[in-house]
């Protein structure tokens, strides 16, 4: 209690630390944002809930890691991740996804749960069990005699993920596909119907989000360090991001993905580390309590 | 075509007769089984691999040797191992079918406190007495077990010279201990934790302020909040323990974010490999290990800690700082050996009231346990990173360095 108040009193002293916070935490949050788009594509076009989102941004990581222990600078890990991880993630679609796209919810999270444990083992026998990093050898950014830190493989990966997530909307506004894409969310059957190769756009959609995932754990392999087990943690916030947002919202899993950052920052400074993750399952308790809460309105006004 | 088999007969009858003594004498050296659960996989995987390369390495050495006597007979170590997946109710699981289904009578400690803290009410509940070198939680030793032993220091020594360091530092600076300001950010596991008491009670003493105490979830890879606090705060002592990752984390992060504290304590920085990874942010660190190559103890079978050093890099050429996880390990198997010959018996109890009366000299250090089963005779040794090379720099008998303060990183 006395250091929760000691923190708050830094934070009111020196407001300079409050921008700190808060840089830190829009950086991150882009590489969430980022990830989390590519979970709720999937969710919402082929209402596929994906475990294995935070193992394929480990695989990603590995990529890049692997990448600059053999000397080739390790900003090159978001394309090559980004191919490499569609070519996976299209093997994985052709071989489990497209099996289980048909069936109830329980399959498909069945199914991807065991993709996320075979990728786990996988990379924990390719690469042995300890933690590894990509060191991208940047420079650091001092602002205000050094108070603020600001990295520049932070900034990079903050303007990457903006880039990919403004290239990956307007393809979904502009392209043939893109519109496919947002017809067979709609509606399937419909799209079907009218002429829509859905089983390509399926392929498509999971093999896209599988590439989000691969350039975002290159991302994640430079910022903090990349572990075979610690895809799930990922998972965890990244459901978090969508279901806060609302899938088939867009904008809103953005926005979620910054505001994840950001609260974690100043979560982790108020309360401590400990309480760093654990502050945004309360989010997203608060988050579900009160949609729930205004459906009920909407329900008893529909009756 | 006949002379060929003739000739063939003759060597085969030559190699039977030549190689006969050696098979009958390795066949009279019958297997003794020793169970472990070890995690080769989950965030505790890398040392759990440290391990056992340590239980191996031992086991190898001991059989070459002749193995372990007991009257006329002759035994060789075997050990079965298990996969605990980083995950205590499972290391319990694994330890009762070692002991129900395998009828394994000697089991060796997984990896880490909170795995061995699982596995010692399914060991008591069958009287069958572990041996660990590897979990150091103070909370093992104070349930009244009867069959567990542990040999190495506990965790609340890990840190706490850091904090009599600051002091004496303070000291010879001509200021009082009580102004030193502590940092300290700790996983919540009960080894972590107990590291944490250690330092309290030290900080209590010379009535320092720790103006930071955070813990992190064991799958936490991201402590720029609790280093922009430490920025903010301006600590004179910054303490980390996390296993393997906490460190590795520490020290990616602290050198993007430019940390300067004088004082920096790490726990497991060899597993963590700072040196090759991190050379210029880990300089200086403060390093607690159970063991140093250049640590002046020797005993039997391995000689002197360097020589177990040279050995075990041979066979592992992989380390290039030997973790203390294997050294500990391998110490473990020369306790067995000593209470089994002494014991004279395959019967638990005897073995665990021989356990009770080890008094061994080893390469690793002194073993006597107490009645609690710990080891207190066994201290840390602390290191300082200077200049790519571990230093010993504490207790002042055994050092080769002297501490250097405030420590020189270069971002």
């Amino acid at each position: 209690m006395q250091q929760i108040a000691s923190n708050l009193s830094v934070l009111m002293q020196a407001p300079i630390f409050n921008l700190g916070l808060l840089i830190d935490g829009v950086l991150i949050g882009a590489i969430f944002a980022l990830a989390g788009y590519g979970l709720a594509l999937v969710w919402g076009v082929m209402n596929v809930k994906n475990l294995a989102q935070g193992d394929f941004i480990m695989i990603g990581g590995y990529l890049t890691w692997l990448l600059g222990k053999h000397g080739i600078h390790p900003l090159f890990g978001v394309p090559v991740a980004f191919v490499v991880l569609w070519g996976i993630g299209n093997l994985i679609y052709r071989t489990v996804i497209c099996k289980v796209i048909s069936r109830d919810l329980f399959t498909s999270l069945l199914a991807t749960f065991g993709i996320a444990i075979v990728i786990q083992q996988g990379l924990n026998l390719a690469f042995g069990p300890d933690t590894q990093t990509a060191d991208a050898q940047l420079p650091t950014w001092d602002l205000a005699n050094g108070l603020i830190t600001v990295t520049t493989t932070r900034l990079i990966g903050f303007g990457l993920a903006a880039v990919l997530a403004l290239a990956v909307i307007l393809f979904m506004k502009g392209s043939r596909m893109g519109q496919a894409i947002r017809a067979t969310a709609q509606d399937a059957r419909a799209a079907r119907v009218l002429g829509i190769d859905t089983e390509k756009v399926y392929a498509f959609t999971f093999s896209l989000n599988a590439a989000i995932c691969g350039a975002a754990g290159a991302l994640v392999a430079m910022v903090w360090n990349v572990q075979p087990f610690m895809g799930t943690t990922y998972s965890i916030r990244l459901f978090v991001v969508v279901t806060a947002a609302g899938f088939g919202n867009l904008p809103g899993v953005i926005a979620a993905g910054f505001g994840m950052g950001v609260f974690e920052q100043f979560g982790g400074f108020i309360f401590g580390a400990q309480f760093q993750q654990a502050l945004i399952v309360v989010m997203l308790l608060l988050v579900l309590a009160t949609r729930q809460l205004q459906q009920r309105r909407l329900r008893q006004a529909v009756q | 075509m006949l002379n060929a088999a003739r000739c063939a007969t003759t060597i085969v009858a030559t190699l039977i007769v030549a190689v006969a003594p050696y098979t009958s004498r390795a066949e009279a050296c019958e297997d003794l089984v020793l169970g472990a659960a070890l995690s080769t996989t989950g965030i505790y995987a890398s040392n759990g691999n440290n391990t056992k390369n340590g239980y191996e390495f031992a086991v190898k050495k001991i059989n070459d040797g002749g193995g372990v006597k007991i009257g006329d007979h002759c035994y060789h170590f075997k050990i079965i191992y298990y996969d605990d997946e980083s995950t205590p109710a499972r290391a319990a699981q694994l330890i009762e079918r070692l002991i129900d289904q395998d009828k394994v009578k000697f089991v060796l400690g997984p990896y880490s406190s909170p795995m061995t803290k699982a596995v010692l009410p399914v060991t008591e509940k069958y009287k069958t007495p572990v041996v660990q070198a590897e979990a150091a939680s103070r909370s093992l030793f104070t349930q009244g077990y009867k069959y567990h032993f542990g040999t190495i220091a506990t965790s609340e020594k890990y840190l706490a010279p850091v904090i009599d360091m600051a002091a004496e530092h303070a000291k010879t600076a001509g200021k009082d201990a009580s102004g030193v300001k502590v940092a300290m950010i700790y996983q919540d596991d009960p080894f972590s934790l107990d590291v944490r008491q250690g330092v309290l009670d030290e900080i209590k003493k010379y009535k320092m302020r720790a103006v930071i105490d955070d813990r992190m979830p064991k799958d936490l890879n991201d402590i720029t909040a609790f280093l922009t606090k430490v920025k903010a705060l301006k600590p004179d002592v910054l303490l980390i323990s996390g296993h393997e990752k906490g460190a590795v984390t520490a020290a990616r992060q602290m050198g993007e974010h430019k940390i300067d504290v004088p004082l920096v304590g790490v726990t497991h920085c060899e597993s963590a490999k700072l040196i090759a990874d991190f050379p210029q942010v880990a300089e200086g660190f403060v390093c607690p290990t159970q063991w140093a190559e250049s640590m002046k103890s020797a005993g039997p079978l391995f000689g002197s800690s360097s020589d177990y050093d040279k050995a075990i890099k041979a066979a592992y050429p992989e380390y290039k700082v030997v973790p203390y996880q294997t050294s500990s390990a391998s110490a473990a198997i020369l306790v067995w050996r000593d209470a089994l010959e002494r014991a004279q018996s395959l019967d638990p109890e005897k073995v665990r009231d021989a356990l009770t009366k080890t008094d061994l000299e080893t390469f690793w250090g002194h073993i006597k346990f107490a009645a609690d089963g710990s080891n207190p005779s066994k201290d840390m040794v602390m290191r300082q990173i200077q200049g790519d090379k571990y230093k010993v720099i504490w207790p002042t008998k055994l050092a080769a360095a002297t501490l250097i303060y405030p420590r020189d990183a270069h971002y």
